[in-house]
């Protein structure tokens, strides 16, 4: 059966490029962190691979912390602002979005359970950030600000300089989870401004298992994986050689595709968009019309539940995800699309489209032949 | 790997009902002699059940379900087994009994998508009531939930669907569920939390 791809915000595949690079890395095994022959081997090529992601982003080498992902960013950014808070800070309050991913959310309502400050600056129609909201929130005893470069679920991009420009002004820290952002649009933290920014690997067509946090030169930092010296003392374990390889090698691969691969992403979702919303009735695209990554498509169908169409789309062979409840296993359809003031039915009507570097346009094709007669049936057994 | 290999999220059953659904409403003519309609789009399962009886036997069935896989199937399989069932039979048709017809649900899927029943016993209200008739069946499959004030769960679900109860502190005014013992008060919550869901439209 013939299978299509449309998943990749939840996670891509690796480049061939990158297996060949990870396989070749398999017989590499010295501990990085010896002196030995065996060990540099091993260190020299993870030094290449933090070159590659530094220049991805315009850091340099050594602002660059390798870890296990976007997870553990977040987590060690908000456990770093903890820390400052009890050891005194005079800053005491994060401000982070309603919109974020559950990595930063959870950790931020864990601080709240344990007394510290945390507000949650909300968003337009389209999931963008409410800056003149943001503005309201700011003060000298905010420590720490982190928001999101691009919406895993909507697409929505956030105007980070702007954020971080604001931030500043107040002496805030500034933090971006830019986990979808790398490789679908130009990462500059100089230019943004950022003190910190997670990354993951598996996002960009790299490895799972493997990320990187960037932390400022100059930007405060405390360890949150205590226990070796690995990364200048900044993040204990054996150096993950094999990952931080095919991590690197996927670094590349952005710098090289820079700005046409984000082109042809957007023609595809844009094909995809209008091939669905003139055949189909009842529809609503969620997400910025404009400011949205290139490959993410986000629509609620009316009148239908999104399981319901994923697994119809499924047995056809293409692979979605939805903002429905069912599939999250809650009561709750996606907070990131209800915090738009999209309808609650409307939520758990929800697909996901995203686009990745291999799919093609033969494939939207296939997409757009399968999914009227779906929604026309199951709009069939619906209530009416 | 295949699209339809068994590691698939449901079982093979729920499958071949949410693709070949039995049954479905789809002539808005169909007349139908009693109507049920339980659960919200807001919640992200709705179901309308219609039946037509003779002889105090349901000899036929059409339904329409807003929801998921699990949703959508349970409700085709509730429509083929009730098919002929007297409506005594049909107002004991368990969630469970579904379940198992299903071969089985995953646990958090359970409680929102096997609705189908209660849908079904509201059609079979729905045409008793219809017909002036008195409703045996209702009272007979009432469970006492509070011991002490002898409240059962049909007085609940009538209060919450009637929207007289649409607090639990509104319930325990209008019962005093919970006031001698409080051992009830856990199910009487979880009760009048499910019942929101299936009402709340």
């Amino acid at each position: 059966m013939r299978r299509v791809y449309l998943d990749n915000n939840a996670t891509t595949q690796l480049a061939p490029e990158v297996i060949t690079a990870m396989q070749e890395s398999l017989a590499l095994y010295g501990n990085a962190s010896s002196m030995h022959a065996f060990g540099r081997e091993s260190i020299t090529a993870i030094e290449k691979a933090r070159s590659s992601v530094a220049q991805m982003i315009g850091a340099e080498a050594d602002e660059i912390i390798f870890n296990s992902g976007g997870s553990e960013g977040n987590n060690t950014l908000l456990a770093f602002a903890k820390e400052l808070i009890d050891e005194g800070s005079k800053r005491n309050r994060i401000v982070t979005s309603v919109v974020e991913h559950p990595a930063i959310i959870e950790p931020c309502q864990a601080l709240e359970k344990g007394g510290y400050k945390v507000d949650y600056i909300p968003v337009d129609r389209y999931g963008r950030v409410d800056i003149e909201a943001f503005k309201s929130l700011l003060g000298d005893d905010l420590l720490l600000v982190s928001v999101m470069a691009g919406n895993n679920e909507t697409g929505t991009i956030q105007d980070i300089e702007t954020i971080s420009r604001l931030s500043k002004g107040v002496g805030a820290l500034v933090h971006t989870d830019a986990v979808q952002a790398i490789g679908k649009m130009v990462v500059d933290v100089k230019r943004w401004g950022v003190d910190y920014l997670s990354l993951s690997g598996h996002k960009f067509y790299g490895p799972k298992g493997v990320g990187a946090l960037y932390v400022r030169e100059g930007a405060p930092f405390k360890t949150f994986m205590k226990g070796g010296h690995q990364e200048d003392g900044r993040r204990a374990g054996t150096y993950n050689t094999t990952s931080i390889i095919g991590l690197g090698r996927a670094a590349e691969l952005v710098i090289e595709e820079g700005n046409r691969e984000a082109q042809k992403l957007w023609a595809l979702r844009e094909k995809l968009r209008e091939g669905l919303t003139s055949t189909i009735e009842n529809t609503i695209v969620n997400g910025h019309p404009v400011e949205c990554l290139p490959g993410t498509l986000n629509i609620s169908f009316g009148g239908i539940e999104g399981e319901s169409i994923l697994l119809m789309l499924d047995l056809e062979g293409i692979a979605v995800s939805t903002g429905s409840a069912c599939a999250t296993g809650s009561l709750e359809p996606s907070y990131v699309l209800l915090a738009t003031g999209l309808p609650i039915e409307m939520a758990h009507s929800s697909i996901r489209f995203s686009l990745g570097r291999y799919n093609s346009e033969d494939e939207i094709d296939y997409v757009l032949e399968k999914m009227p007669p779906i929604v026309k049936r199951l709009r069939e057994i619906s209530i009416r | 790997m295949s699209n339809d290999s068994p590691v698939w999220v449901y079982t093979d059953i729920v499958k071949d009902h949410f693709i070949h659904p039995r049954n479905v409403w789809e002539d808005d003519a169909w007349p139908a002699q009693g109507v049920g309609l339980v659960g919200s789009m807001a919640c992200g399962d709705q179901m309308r059940v219609g039946i037509i009886v003779e002889d105090d036997k349901v000899v036929d069935i059409k339904w329409q379900t807003y929801g998921c896989a699990s949703a959508i199937a349970s409700t085709s399989m509730m429509s083929e087994m009730v098919i002929g069932l007297t409506l005594e039979e049909a107002y004991k048709l368990s969630p469970k009994t579904i379940d198992e017809k299903l071969g089985g649900l995953p646990k958090h899927k359970f409680h929102c998508s096997v609705l189908g029943d209660k849908a079904l016993r509201a059609a079979i209200d729905d045409y008793l009531e219809k017909e002036g008739r008195d409703n045996p069946y209702r009272r007979m499959a009432a469970k006492i939930i509070c011991e002490c004030k002898n409240v059962t769960d049909v007085q609940i679900e009538d209060l919450v669907k009637s929207k007289q109860a649409t607090t639990l502190d509104e319930l325990r005014e209008l019962t005093e569920y919970g006031t001698v013992c409080g051992k009830c008060q856990f199910r009487v919550q979880r009760l009048f939390d499910e019942l929101l869901h299936i009402y709340e439209h």
